[in-house]
């Protein structure tokens, strides 16, 4: 008896999740037609070793503004490391070594004249756990502007208060700015954290797998966030789950032990993929 | 095909569980062991000189007649070294512990240094006397001053301090640290805004551990030839000075039967300062703690 209730229970929920697939994923199609801006980030031949294990093989990519790319793959693919190497937060590795060019607006990433910061400050991160500092959640938002140089009380409390609207949790915690951030939620936590990527208002927005370690209704939180911020930013992100990148994402790259395999519109990746490989993870063969 | 035998799954319930039982016993009474120890040996020293921990104990001087003897000086040495020790050891291990945590490149001289600081915190203490008699006394010419008793002190404590704060930062998630400059924060930023705050507590704890190992040792304070009895406070970190410890060695070797209340009640003083300094670490402990 509990077994089948608990087949049913797994239909029903497949079924649910497809449904709300296809929806978004019809509505993302509508999008997908809207026109490539200015490239944000090319990568050209690019490669990067860990010690001797060639992670990355010339690679070859085009992100452009205003859109959202996502990046496929099974586990070990590279596509961590390949979102980590465009704020260049992959050298905090020390194994790391890269060779050829990723242009951010059309200056190398690598070059001397570059400084990580001056990077990291036009190309904000979200990380796959959420990971707010042990500070006030006003503290937490107004990190990077503070960061910056930006004191007055006045301006921070604005910067704090349209950061958390544009993460969609002003909400939830504007009775309680100045509580510690660890007293919420995963998924509010991580909206906080977008919030506070927001907050120095970059240019880009990386999200490394924002919502692996979140439940489905934050989940989906945040890949409603993830659409209505692709207004003003332009936003690469990692996913492990193939019908999030389908319901949010207008490219797709699909990566494959270091290979990019294949880069497109998103409903080309999924419905008529070119390589064999694509077709056989997006079906879920592999993965 | 039935591999375990349940009538002797059962049989052996009885012995697993007094088995468990004995395990319980032995290791209450290894806990008990020390605890009895501990308590016979503060009940003692505490029974022997309470009644000499007067207000004149207190404000008097050294002396060789018992009745006249006092920790005065010997109170105010131990504040002056700990004036020279707190700040030089906190400044050169917390600086050092910060540099091999974040700014050092990994690679095997660090990893080898690492080591050797660990390695440096079990050198008996009066192997640093030694080392302070050669250089601070002699060499730099400090004689047995305040100054040279403190700098060979910090470096005996160095190494424990630099070890408890290297893991205090490590301790901090690189969750956090890579929050801090993924925004565009420079090291320093990150380091003195994420990573100090919440490493704090640990740090500290172990800086005050470290103090009162120090205000304790006597060892070294013998090699560097600190006086037993003197009839000033210094007046300077170049000034030579008494302290607690050493006052205390001196009167368990004297033959009148007096001074041996006279070293219990020292011994109290001691254990107070010690016992504040304990709870200073515990409150800060508490108090800036951060959960992950």
């Amino acid at each position: 008896m509990t077994d089948s209730q608990l087949k049913e229970d797994k239909n029903m929920g497949t079924e649910m999740g497809t449904e709300i697939g296809t929806e978004v994923k019809q509505a993302d199609n509508a999008s997908g037609i809207i026109e490539s801006g200015q490239p944000v980030f090319q990568a050209k031949d690019f490669n990067l070793w860990y010690a001797d294990n060639h992670a990355l093989q010339n690679i070859n990519l085009t992100f452009s503004e205003n859109e959202i790319s996502a990046i496929i793959g099974p586990s070990g693919c590279g596509k961590s490391t390949f979102i980590k190497a465009l704020n260049r937060m992959v050298e905090l590795v020390p194994i790391v070594r890269t060779e050829g060019h990723i242009l951010y607006r059309g200056d190398n990433i690598f070059d001397k004249k570059m400084t990580v910061e001056e990077l990291r400050t036009k190309v904000g991160m979200v990380f796959q756990n959420p990971n707010p500092f042990p500070k006030s959640i006003y503290d937490n938002v107004a990190y990077g502007a503070r960061v910056h140089g930006i004191k007055k009380k006045k301006i921070l409390d604005q910067i704090v208060e349209k950061s958390l609207r544009g993460a969609a949790i002003w909400d939830e915690v504007k009775d309680r700015l100045n509580q510690n951030a660890y007293g919420l939620s995963g998924g509010q936590q991580q909206r906080v954290c977008i919030a506070r990527a927001l907050a120095i208002e970059p240019d880009v927005i990386l999200m490394d797998e924002p919502t692996s370690a979140l439940d489905p209704i934050s989940t989906t939180k945040i890949e409603d966030l993830i659409q209505q911020l692709s207004k003003d930013y332009s936003i690469v992100v990692v996913t492990h789950n193939m019908q999030q990148a389908a319901r949010v994402s207008d490219k797709t790259a699909f990566f494959y032990q270091g290979y990019v395999v294949e880069h497109d519109d998103t409903s080309a990746i999924f419905e008529n993929p070119k390589d064999k490989r694509t077709e056989d993870y997006v079906s879920g063969r592999f993965g | 095909m039935q591999l375990v035998d349940k009538d002797q799954v059962s049989k052996s319930l009885g012995g697993r569980l007094i088995r468990n039982n004995i395990m319980k016993f032995l290791f209450l009474l290894c806990t008990l062991v020390g605890l009895v120890v501990l308590v016979t040996l503060i009940v003692d020293t505490v029974l022997d000189g309470w009644n000499y921990l007067t207000w004149d104990f207190l404000t008097s001087f050294s002396s060789s007649r018992p009745e006249n003897a006092g920790v005065y000086g010997a109170i105010i040495g131990s504040i002056w070294l700990m004036a020279v020790t707190a700040p030089v050891s906190i400044i050169l291990s917390v600086g050092t512990a910060m540099y091999l945590e974040e700014y050092a490149p990994e690679n095997r001289l660090t990893d080898f240094i690492k080591i050797n600081i660990s390695n440096l915190a079990g050198v008996p203490s009066v192997v640093f006397g030694l080392l302070g008699l050669t250089i601070f006394v002699r060499q730099l010419a400090l004689g047995n001053s305040v100054l040279a008793a403190g700098l060979t002190l910090s470096l005996m404590i160095l190494p424990v301090i630099v070890v408890s704060s290297q893991e205090a930062i490590r301790s901090v998630p690189s969750t956090v640290r890579e929050a801090s400059v993924g925004m565009g924060a420079t090291k320093w930023q990150t380091v003195s805004r994420i990573i100090l705050p919440a490493a704090i507590p640990g740090i500290i704890t172990g800086i005050i551990l470290a103090l009162s190992r120090a205000i304790g040792e006597t060892a070294p304070l013998v090699v560097l030839g600190v006086p037993v009895s003197l009839l000033v406070t210094p007046n300077s970190a170049l000034d030579t000075f008494q302290a607690l410890p050493m006052q205390i060695y001196n009167w368990v070797k004297m033959p009148q039967e007096e001074f041996q209340y006279l070293t219990a009640a020292g011994i109290i003083i001691l254990l107070i300062i010690l016992f504040l300094m304990n709870s200073v670490a515990i409150y800060i402990r508490n108090k800036f703690s951060k959960r992950y």
